[in-house]
């Protein structure tokens, strides 16, 4: 019963988006405006629809109604509610339906938040959006049906993969790593409503930049989640391993990231339209791929689940939203005429374009090794990966490449430099970089790159910081007092220019914080029997004992540690060994002492008896990187809220105020 | 803007100058990306493969895969190291190992061992891997690997880094 009613609530989306799409694109072709009424409604109903079938197959998950097949292939009444729950994104069919629902609420709220503007673009843009929901309500309603009967029901299912329900990260990574995905699809469909029209005015560029700015912010977070995760999780003591599902998420982020950047240029210049636009196309095209390579099977992974038969029809969509991003930039790109130009190369619009550069390279570097081997395999049958010192090797010089344009760039104005400005803008920053430097080689840390690292983060702290409050400081020199003076230049008129600057501020953080753990991490591994101590990296590790645990959808044995400092008793750390009832392996869950300063990771290798085989890991800094990514998240944020009226932007140094709305 | 026909013929010049930088840089970037991928390449390989590779085993990081071969290990709870068999169907290969051994490592088990072969005879495990299989099914009674299920071992990414 439930699982026909959800069948039917898929079919009827696949009508709904099919004929919506056919529908906004006539009525832009037209330009009509009753049909982007219509339109509009077949938008909400897409996501009507879809919010509904993810509520059935809630309800389906929640009461375990095993009939359903998706439910009796992931659920069981032996898990806790929240692993229950969550099991929607644990398997394959539920992630794709899960897919759909936040399609649905994108397309709507979009087209909610532009019902009455952007007339010219919506159709194009609402006719791209339900063509890409079209091929998803497809997919859930062929390869990847959650809703097919079981009959006779079982009266127990297996339960969602165990590694899924070792931590609490599973309940946001993955709904993060979707909102971020998905959101894609709408400034791809902005993107391909600007080149049907063949027009990009400046008004258009706000929507533009907003939707790429939500999704980016949401991408940002799930990739940090995902490598914490990992951290938490899998016990190997690393969060990035240069693995093909972690690639997958990280592609699309760097051409969103390019593109963010070129926007600005777009706006404040006029130039660089077609290439904004190829770069979000990428970035869509890049979250397809990405789905093709972590959810076909191609590559073996805790994201592939099990064998499925959905590769070849993503491959298919893959293939023709290339197509038609390809022939749509050939067509059209030439009518996005440039306004203005670069005037010089040394400015801030020039580094910009070197950024640009660099974002680019940096994808092509990790795209060719993630899909080398799939070519290889594909042409010679022959299996192979690519090694971690491949990208290690061309990743690091284009990363600090990308830290010294994050310092340099914000640094020099606008237009044409004199000499005498670029000494003035570019030179004081650098005793910030030589103070964080200087610190590092205190602290031990002697690797070439991470010194390189520091002095680029101590440089582009100093101006990022310099630019942060700029505004602020332009307003108290003129005489305001400090709160109105905070609150109106920094979080009202200034507020994107602000967030833009908390997430550069976040990112340098980032960038050392990875420097420092990656160069700087020290391990050892150990056999201890009980009541044996070892010390290492300042600690002295004492065993203590095991102890077993019994929950409803687990066994646990528990080893228990000692960690002491200088004789003092610092705390006790838990490792575990976790046993599920469907699983041979057992799974460990390391345990994680974190300091400000550093880590100190326990994992267990094995347990014999009276004997534990265990990693211990030191790892500074490591911990930075969450909360700096959050401070990333939180910059996009404040960058994101609507203006409510006009907004100004600040110009540099003493130039005049000018409104923004006056460059169009 | 202010002559059309001056900026025009510029803006001709500075894009096709812009295709070219761009062509070299693509050029430049391949070239560098390649020699890059073929100097870390990781291979796949059961010990059959291994030893069809030849002199090609040596010194290339592999990812071989097979089964611990019975009554082969040696040295388990000592710290002088780990030695085992990895065998499949048509070859066997010596393995020597440090380190700790995960909590599965036994007899018959499949395992994934990731070094190189030493002109020595015997294989130099820098990272050892107990099978680890996502699905949930339950153990097979004398569970025997087969070569796609090796394959698929050796590509699982989950748990395998450093």
């Amino acid at each position: 019963m439930t699982a026909t009613f959800g069948r039917f609530l898929i079919l009827a989306s696949v009508l709904v988006s099919t004929t919506g799409a056919f529908i906004a694109y006539a009525a832009g072709a037209k330009r009509s405006p009753e049909g982007l009424k219509w339109s509009q409604r077949f938008a909400y109903a897409f996501a009507g629809l879809m919010v509904l079938a993810t509520g059935v197959m809630e309800y389906a998950l929640i009461t375990h109604d095993f009939s359903v097949q998706y439910v009796a292939h992931v659920g069981s009444t032996q898990v806790p509610l929240w692993v229950t729950i969550v099991s929607l994104w644990s398997s394959l069919e539920g992630s794709i339906l899960f897919w759909g629902f936040i399609l649905g609420i994108y397309i709507a709220g979009t087209t909610w938040f532009n019902r009455n503007e952007h007339q010219e673009y919506m159709p194009f843009a609402i006719g791209t959006w339900l063509s890409c929901g079209a091929f998803f309500s497809f997919l859930i309603a062929g390869p990847a049906n959650p809703f097919l009967s079981v009959n006779p029901a079982p009266l127990e299912g297996p339960g969602p993969n165990p590694l899924l329900q070792n931590h609490l990260l599973m309940i946001i990574h993955p709904p993060m790593l979707y909102l971020g995905y998905v959101g894609m699809t709408i400034p791809f469909g902005f993107a391909a409503a600007a080149l049907l029209r063949g027009r990009l005015g400046q008004s258009f560029l706000r929507p533009l930049r907003a939707s790429l700015l939500l999704p980016w912010v949401f991408l940002t977070i799930a990739i940090m989640l995902g490598g914490w995760w990992a951290y938490e999780v899998l016990g190997w003591g690393g969060y990035w391993a240069w693995d093909p599902v972690e690639n997958a998420s990280l592609l699309p982020w760097l051409t969103a990231t390019a593109a963010l950047h070129s926007a600005i240029v777009m706006e404040r210049r006029g130039v660089l339209k077609g290439w904004t636009v190829t770069l979000i196309q990428a970035s869509f095209l890049l979250t397809i791929l990405g789905t093709f390579m972590t959810r076909s099977g191609v590559f073996n992974s805790v994201h592939s689940f099990t064998q499925s038969s959905i590769g070849p029809t993503i491959l298919v969509f893959l293939t023709v939203i290339l197509l038609f991003s390809v022939i749509l930039l050939a067509l059209r790109i030439d009518s996005l005429e440039s306004e203005g130009r670069i005037e010089s190369a040394v400015s801030r619009e020039g580094m910009f374009l070197v950024n640009n550069l660099f974002f680019v390279v940096f994808t092509f570097t990790v795209l060719v090794g993630t899909v080398f081997p799939l070519v290889v395999e594909a042409i010679k049958g022959k299996q192979m990966s690519v090694g971690r010192p491949y990208f290690d090797a061309m990743v690091v010089p284009v990363g600090t490449a990308l830290l010294f344009l994050l310092g340099v760039g914000p640094a020099l104005p606008w237009g044409k430099v004199s000499r005498k400005e670029m000494l003035r803008a570019l030179l004081p920053p650098l005793i910030t970089g030589a103070v964080a430097l200087i610190i590092g080689y205190a602290f031990g840390v002697r690797n070439a790159w991470t010194l390189v690292t520091l002095l680029f983060g101590g440089y582009a702290m100093h101006v990022t910081f310099a630019q942060m409050w700029l505004p602020l400081r332009q307003r108290l020199k003129k005489g305001d007092s400090f709160a109105p003076a905070l609150i109106d230049a920094q979080l009202r008129r200034g507020r994107r220019r602000f967030g833009g600057y908390v997430v550069h501020a976040g990112a340098v953080i980032v960038f050392v914080a990875i420097a420092v753990s990656s160069t700087m991490r020290t391990q050892e591994e150990v056999t201890l029997t009980r009541g044996q101590s070892t010390a290492f990296a300042g600690y002295t590790v004492t065993f203590l004992g095991t102890e077993e645990r019994t929950e409803p959808h687990r066994q646990s044995t528990i080893a228990r540690f000692n960690i002491a400092r200088n004789g003092q008793p610092v705390t006790t750390m838990e490792p575990r060994m976790n046993q599920y009832a469907a699983m041979r392996e057992p799974i460990g869950t390391p345990a994680v002492h974190s300091t400000i300063g550093r880590d100190y990771y326990l994992s267990i290798m094995n347990i014999q008896g009276d004997q534990v085989g265990l990693l211990i890991i030191n790892m500074p800094m490591v911990g930075w990187i969450w909360g700096a990514v959050l401070l990333m998240g939180a910059g996009g944020l404040i960058a994101l809220i609507p203006a409510r009226r006009r907004t100004y932007v600040v110009v540099p140094e003493s130039a005049p105020t000018i409104d923004d709305e006056a460059i169009a | 803007m202010t002559e059309p026909t001056a900026s025009d013929a510029m803006r001709r010049k500075t894009r096709l100058f812009m295709i070219g930088a761009f062509a070299v840089a693509i050029a430049a970037f391949l070239v560098i990306a390649y020699g890059g991928i073929s100097k870390n390449l990781v291979y796949y390989w059961t010990p059959t493969d291994l030893h069809a590779a030849g002199d090609k085993a040596y010194g290339a990081t592999i990812r071989l895969g097979g089964m611990v071969a019975p009554h082969s290990v040696k040295g388990r709870n000592g710290a002088s190291g780990l030695e085992f068999d990895v065998k499949d169907a048509t070859g066997i290969v010596h393995v020597k190992s440090t380190g700790v051994p995960p909590q599965m490592f036994r007899e018959n088990i499949g395992v994934v061992v990731e070094g190189t072969m030493t002109r020595s005879g015997y294989f130099q495990c820098n990272r050892l891997m107990v099978s680890h299989n996502n699905e949930y099914r339950a153990p097979k009674a004398g569970h025997a690997v087969n070569r796609e299920e090796l394959q698929k071992m050796m590509k699982s990414t989950e748990g395998l880094k450093d």
